[in-house]
């Protein structure tokens, strides 16, 4: 027999946890305590709030409820002609101000504590563009994108055919997560390139705007090792659903091991950039940075949206000389979602997407272009 | 004139030219709340599109281009053509009565404000059907996202300048006739609340849409012109836009809930058969919202990274706010108490209004505490508060307005049982509608997307079934009101037992000239 239906049983554990509100903290109905004093804080504030709101709806709505059933001209009521009571009016003023004064107390504290980005042991920029975050360890010479997993981008296509549900973490995986130590204070320095995106992980206890010409400043000091998902929380264009953030915090031994390796692998990578490469790895290397840079404006197929974005397929620029199509991939078009990508690729990226661009999709320019040639046009 | 031009003044002329050209303040407060009603059908029908999209999760039914054209338009739609567009309809029906007056103090203006508006919406609206679709960066148009929007931007920005005209011509009118147009006796300190907080919203509408007027306009400029406010790599500060817009933005929403509290304060009384609890406290507590909703603009914004002290004076001034709120609650169930209440139509969304935008107002509590903000903003929470505050809000005191006075505007009592079949539906399905989305925000679920991780997907679910309920529970208003326009059993004058005021001494309809003498104030 198969299980209860799945809607059904959620609804009975939905019911039963509003019953025990804070007992049962569960994540689908209730904000999270997160895994920080400042997630901690702002959960116990919450709950201060929620319990302080409940309280006096219990009072007014009472009050409400008790004139609706007793003083009912069906039962017969006269009315009163009472129209003021300077008293009780004085009273119903002062006493939700004093109240007010009473939250503002732990709310402006945690507020303080919140804003001390101060004394960090590593800082972390985080950078969000269309549609994809890139994290720079400024202390280590490290970066990367961290851009949304392929099995959700395919299920997340439309009428793509593929239940989300079958999908790990759909729509909240990323290729490449940041790693972070565990209880460290850690200071993240959120900024855009493109348009404001937000920066959120429910667990760490607050999102910050990532905004093109800002430096925001948050910390998070992450007690337990683990695995935390968030968000962009700004709207941010058609991709705003597909940017996750995924945070994995290790103990240090096994941060420093992921930091060693990272830097082994970027080292590798920069060496490439000097030899020249054959079309099958430009090809393949193109279909994946295209697949995590491009696809979601250009679409699969470089056919882009009609109206909004470009297509590749048939274009002028993907069939034409090929200095033009390095100037529009590396410097962009000023006032659209086409971004300078000489500032976020290295030169075998910008290279092999620029190759497999010409050389897909019916485009049969024919022509590689090498990396040196990219290092050599960023003069 | 001659006696025949005098006696023809008098009579409404036939045909569409009547509409066209009227200058009466009844029947311009007829087309606006028709125009409102007709844009409440093409709003609503935004947000079914978005319901049914996020009915489960993945892309069935729009891509996400679509989607975020609907969560735009429907905002734009809602609150330009629904919400203040009946407002302003009300107004012009009831202010005149209301003060003893035989019209509004500039009917010419009058008209022309109301034609303004379907010019600005057939503009806004014709931009779906443009290469590239309509808006898709959010109501709140934030740059450089709003910049990235592609032939629909200058017919935007155009359709909200005529938006913002003929509100602020709207405002203009009703605040000339309620200082100039009054009948003998009619003292400030004697003004219904309906007329009270009409005047008040009129200030905020002069004060709050030409900002807005010059926000876009500076969006336009920097698209076009070359010009860098908003554009970081320029040596703009895309963060100012966002205060701008919010200077214009906080006060906007309370030019969208005073007046409601104007009809509420109108209905509970009638109902109490008891005076309203309170009166100068409640118009002292509007005046209180309406000056502070100048200085808490920032709450929608605290994620953007102020300085300390710039956070906690916006977190301080905003709950403040719940000070007034709270007296003008505390008002209305006093009214109630030990009255002789009766549960007609009007008052049960009067009723249902009182606790529904409590529960706005508690979730808008919370949201004003800056440390949880951190965790709230754009999210589903914010969509559930904001949907309470406007929708069983301002939405909810504008259908029990229209069941309150439409036996007054047509002469015909409406059909009593179909009205709270439409209640009860409406009541049941709009908290199934929006409450599991408090849940869903709780949960992590961001605003303004199509698509959504698999654990929120039951209580999208459940929300997705009451919006399509309460969207076809609205058809049965539609079908109420229509039926009432074309006939139904007479009204009398006062209409509701409890009834008091100068508009209820008038016959029902009142004649296409209301108090050509001034009525003696008793
Ligand atoms: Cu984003």
């Amino acid at each position: 027999m198969p299980g209860p239906h799945p809607i059904r049983s959620r609804l009975v554990a939905a019911l039963a946890g509003l019953w025990s509100f804070p007992a049962a903290a569960d994540y689908a109905l209730n904000l999270t305590a997160g895994v920080t004093s400042i997630s901690r804080e702002a959960y116990r504030l919450h709950m201060i709030v929620l319990w302080l709101c409940v309280g006096i709806a219990v009072v007014v709505f009472g009050a409400m409820l008790w004139a609706v059933v007793r003083h009912r001209k069906a039962r017969g009521a006269i009315p009163a002609q009472f129209h003021d009571n300077t008293r009780l009016e004085i009273a119903w003023t002062a006493i939700p101000f004093l109240v007010l004064v009473a939250l503002a107390v732990p709310a402006t504290q945690a507020l303080i504590a919140m804003e001390d980005t101060a004394d960090a042991d590593l800082t972390i920029k985080v950078t969000g563009q269309q549609w994809r975050w890139r994290y720079d360890y400024l202390n280590e010479g490290i970066g990367f994108f961290s851009t949304l997993d392929d099995k959700s981008a395919a299920a997340g296509r439309k009428n793509s055919g593929v239940d989300p549900r079958t999908v790990d973490h759909y729509l909240l995986a990323v290729d490449n997560p940041l790693v972070v130590p565990v209880g460290k204070k850690i200071r993240f320095l959120t900024t855009a390139t493109d348009v404001i995106h937000s920066w959120w992980v429910p667990a760490l206890g607050y999102k910050k705007d990532a905004i093109p010409g800002f430096i925001n400043e948050i910390w998070a000091r992450i007690d337990a090792p683990g695995t935390y998902r968030g968000q962009c929380a700004e709207l941010c264009g058609v991709g705003h659903a597909m940017m996750p953030i995924v945070v994995v915090a290790t103990s240090d031994a096994d941060y420093q091991s992921w930091l060693a390796g990272m830097k082994a692998t970027q080292a590798a990578a920069a060496a490439a950039a000097t030899r020249a490469w054959s079309k099958d790895e430009l090809m393949a290397k193109g279909q994946q940075v295209y697949n995590t840079m491009c696809i979601a404006c250009h679409q699969p197929g470089g056919e882009g949206i009609p109206g909004v974005f470009k297509p590749l397929k048939g274009s002028a620029i993907a069939t034409g000389p090929v200095a033009a199509h390095m100037d529009r991939v590396m410097n962009g078009v000023a006032g659209t979602a086409m971004q300078p990508f000489a500032k976020q690729l290295s030169d075998e990226d910008i290279a092999a997407v620029i190759t497999f661009e010409r050389n897909s999709w019916g485009n049969v320019a024919g022509d590689l272009v090498q990396p040196g040639q990219i290092k050599a046009a960023r003069k | 004139m001659t006696e025949l031009a005098l006696h023809h003044a008098h009579e409404p002329p036939a045909g569409f030219t009547r509409w066209l050209f009227t200058t009466n303040h009844k029947d311009i407060g007829t087309l606006y709340l028709l125009f409102s009603l007709l844009m409440f059908i093409v709003g609503g029908s935004f947000a079914m599109v978005i319901r049914a999209e996020l009915f489960q999760p993945g892309l069935q039914l729009v891509d996400a281009l679509t989607f975020n054209q609907m969560t735009t338009m429907h905002a734009l739609v809602m609150f330009f053509g629904a919400v203040m567009p009946a407002f302003v309809g009300l107004a012009n029906w009831m202010i005149p009565l209301m003060i003893g007056a035989p019209d509004m103090a500039l009917p010419r203006l009058n008209n022309w404000s109301f034609w303004i508006l379907p010019f600005a919406f057939a503009l806004l609206l014709s931009t779906l059907f443009m290469p590239g679709g309509g808006p898709a960066g959010g109501w709140t148009m934030y740059p450089p996202l709003m910049l990235q929007t592609g032939m629909a931007f200058p017919f935007v920005i155009f359709a909200i300048h005529l938006m913002g005209i003929s509100s602020v011509m709207g405002a203009i009118n009703i605040i000339t006739t309620i200082f100039n147009m009054r009948a003998p006796g009619m003292h400030l300190r004697r003004l219904p609340l309906f007329v009270w907080t009409w005047l008040i919203t009129a200030f905020l509408l002069v004060a709050a849409m030409p900002v807005l007027a010059g926000a876009v306009t500076m969006l336009l400029t920097d698209k076009y012109f070359g010009t860098s406010f908003f554009n970081a790599a320029g040596g703009g500060d895309p963060v100012m836009f966002q205060h701008v817009f919010w200077f214009f933005g906080h006060p906007e929403v309370y030019i969208m809930i005073l007046p409601a509290f104007g009809i509420v304060s109108h209905i509970v009384p009638t109902f109490a058969r008891k005076p309203l609890f309170g009166y100068e406290s409640m118009i002292v507590a509007v005046m209180s919202i309406a000056f502070l909703s100048f200085i808490v603009w920032a709450h929608h914004m605290f994620t953007v990274g102020m300085p300390l002290a710039g956070e906690l004076f916006f977190m301080y001034s905003t709950i403040l706010i719940a000070v007034p709120t709270g007296v003008k609650v505390f008002n209305w169930v006093a009214t109630m108490w030990r009255g002789a209440l009766s549960f007609e139509t009007p008052m049960l969304w009067a009723l249902t209004f009182i606790v529904l935008f409590s529960i706005g107002g508690f979730s808008g509590l919370m949201l004003g505490l800056t440390p949880v903000d951190f965790q709230y903003q754009d999210t589903y929470f914010v969509v559930a508060h904001f949907h309470y505050v406007l929708v069983t809000g301002a939405v909810f005191a504008i259908v029990g307005g229209v069941y309150f006075w439409l036996p007054k505007w047509t002469g015909h009592n409406y059909d009593e049982r179909l009205g709270k079949l439409h209640f009860w539906l409406s009541l049941i399905s709009v908290n199934v509608l929006f409450f599991p989305q408090h849940f869903l925000g709780l949960a992590g679920m961001p605003r303004r997307i199509p698509d959504y991780a698999v654990q929120f997907a039951d209580w999208n679910m459940i929300s997705s079934l009451g919006g399509f309920v309460f969207g076809a529970a609205q058809l049965l208003f539609l079908y109420n009101v229509v039926r009432t326009i074309r006939g139904g059993a007479a009204a009398t004058p006062q209409v509701w037992e409890g009834a008091q005021g100068l508009e209820w001494t008038l016959s029902s309809p009142p004649p296409y000239h209301s108090f050509t003498e001034p009525p003696i104030i008793p």
